[in-house]
């Protein structure tokens, strides 16, 4: 029969042999959305668990954090954020969550865009924060992927070369994947680089690569489009010729069918801009995601 | 000038042609409904409809993923349940139909934010499942013609028993069991109105084009014909007008029909011919002039 000594000797045993593992216990990491956590799985490896907040397929503008996401903060050692006014909701998430982890801006020293420039005179709304997805351009996905690395390293010295090694490993898939959207996009027609997509989320796309894009809703999925922009998005599509209007996974796709059915222009696919979808999606990852997007448009306009 | 002003935006783009025609329609038989549900003094069942939906939504989301039909034929089941059992206990019991109509839409609430959440997606379902005035397709207009023809005909068939009740529910209700049916289909048509026109025009337009009407004719007559005339005209002129603000101003499409009405709605409190305040600080003289 089983003393109660005995008892406590087991569970004292059974810890001690847990105490190992426990000393080889992964950095738990927190990102706020899917796109930032396939980078920090990237740099982070096999020593970092990443857990995003906002679920693929989710949309980080409008996201209202749960209990569940406090709990999540309170217990990561490394946070990472986007930044630039993306996820308006995590300062106060990070405050009532008390949690001690490093806050890690990953956009920092990345230049960022005036929000809907260009083409979206009339608009009638400013943003001081500027353009938030940064991404989009993967020259700067190599300057989060080093504020990334940096981050971690300073958390964790003991695990640097693996952290150093991984982030120069991704380093390389990200230069070959900016070679090939720029190669890609080399093969459209300069006139034929014009679409139409819902909501403004690839200011940097346009300023790296030089694919015109044109939204009729505000930078933000929350603001509603006038009649006076909807006109507009038309008149151009009609005086410019715009080939292909294009769908995004966290936008109403309503009014770009509309759009599109008054136009003649071509609905070219669905564009991922904010998020990721899941493991049996189109983009799982941040690379296949970008693969994604430039195959999607090449596909609609050069054809 | 006058052309490019008032015709020119209609005449060029279709989107606001089928606008006008979307926002028209519904006005016709949403202000009606709007002026019932103003003398029951039930005018924010609009509001609380919009939430008591989401769990019917939700349901239809988790049965077949982002299907808009599914989740718009899952909202009015939701909103049918909400309304009836709502209706019923107030009848039935001692709470009034406001309180029990709260007490039934937070419930719903809260089992649709339950559903939505155990799925772990965070898209907006609400968000997805309201439309916008600016991109309605032949569907969806469809479906605001049919539902106006149904409003229009289920009020024509319960009117004398709904003003009845509305004047004095419990005379009704010592003389025959009519009241009751009536009540049901009215409640049954407002949920019709108010899910079609979330699915067409958005929550704001929606609740907006069938409650403002209803005060604004309020203040220019007693008779409920006439008020639902006046209520249904300034409809019509708020869709109009809205989408004409919306084109030259650039101001989003559900907001600035909402604020051509309320200008409406101003001038009439101040100069209705019933109840307006200019009218009560010189009581009666052009009546007996």
């Amino acid at each position: 029969m089983l003393s109660r000594r005995t008892a406590i000797a087991a569970v004292l045993l059974a810890s001690l042999s847990a105490a190992p593992a426990l000393a080889q216990e992964k950095l738990k990491a927190v990102a706020t959305f899917s796109i930032l956590a396939d980078l920090v799985k990237n740099v982070g490896g096999d020593k970092v668990d990443v857990i995003s907040l906002v679920p693929p397929n989710g949309d980080a503008h409008v996201y209202s954090p749960s209990p569940a996401d406090a709990k999540k903060l309170a217990d990561a050692h490394i946070v990472f954020t986007n930044g630039l006014g993306f996820e308006g909701w995590i300062a106060r998430l990070v405050k009532s969550s008390a949690t001690k982890a490093d806050i890690v801006t990953a956009t920092k020293g990345i230049k960022p865009l005036k929000a809907a420039g260009g083409h979206s005179h009339g608009h009638g709304h400013s943003h001081d924060a500027g353009d938030p997805h940064a991404w989009q351009s993967v020259a700067n996905v190599k300057i989060y992927v080093g504020n990334i690395r940096d981050a971690l390293v300073a958390r964790d010295p003991a695990s640097k070369a693996t952290y150093e090694a991984n982030a120069a490993a991704y380093l390389g898939k990200l230069d070959a994947l900016d070679k090939e959207v720029r190669e890609t996009i080399a093969r459209i027609p300069a006139d034929r680089r014009r679409i139409i997509t819902t909501h403004d989320a690839f200011g940097y796309f346009r300023s790296a690569y030089g694919v015109e894009f044109v939204a009729p809703q505000g930078v933000s999925t929350d603001s509603e489009a006038s009649a006076r922009d909807v006109a507009r998005i038309i008149g151009q599509i009609k005086k410019q010729k715009i080939p292909a209007v294009f769908l995004e996974n966290v936008s109403d796709p309503r009014l770009l069918k509309r759009i599109a059915d008054e136009t003649g222009a071509r609905v070219g696919g669905t564009l991922y801009s904010d998020a990721l979808t899941d493991e049996k999606g189109d983009a799982p990852t941040y690379i296949d995601m970008m693969r994604h997007n430039i195959r999607t448009l090449s596909a609609a306009l050069v054809g | 000038m006058l052309y490019d002003l008032l015709i020119a935006p209609f005449a060029e783009f279709e989107f606001m042609r089928r606008a006008l025609v979307g926002a028209c329609t519904l006005a016709v038989g949403a202000a009606p409904i709007g002026v019932f549900l103003m003398l029951r003094r039930m005018s924010l069942v609009g509001d609380a409809m919009a939430h008591a939906i989401l769990p019917g939504a939700a349901v239809g989301f988790l049965l077949s993923g982002l299907n808009i039909y599914a989740m718009t034929a899952g909202g009015l089941i939701a909103g049918f349940v909400v309304a009836v059992a709502a209706g019923l206990i107030a009848r039935a019991t001692e709470l009034k139909e406001d309180a029990s109509l709260a007490v039934f839409f937070l419930i719903s609430l809260a089992i649709g934010v339950t559903i939505v959440s155990m799925r772990g997606t965070n898209i907006d379902l609400l968000h997805f499942l309201f439309g916008s005035v600016l991109a309605l397709d032949n569907q969806t207009l469809v479906l605001i013609a049919l539902n106006t023809t149904v409003t229009l005909f289920g009020l024509a068939l319960v009117f004398r028993p709904l003003v009845v009740e509305c004047v004095d529910p419990n005379y009704l209700r010592s003389v025959s069991g009519i009241g009751a049916i009536a009540h049901l289909v009215f409640l049954a048509l407002v949920v019709v109105n108010l899910v079609s026109g979330f699915h067409a025009l958005g929550t704001l337009l929606a609740v907006g084009i069938m409650m403002l009407p209803a005060a604004i004719g309020r203040f220019w007559a007693r008779d409920i014909t006439m008020m639902i005339a006046v209520a249904v005209a300034s409809g019509l002129v708020a869709s109009y007008a809205g989408l004409l603000l919306s084109f030259h101003a650039s101001v989003p499409a559900g907001p600035s029909v909402i604020l051509v009405a309320a200008v409406l709605y101003a001038l009439s409190v101040l100069f209705g011919r019933v109840g307006g305040l200019v009218q009560q600080m010189i009581p009666r003289r052009h009546l007996e002039a």
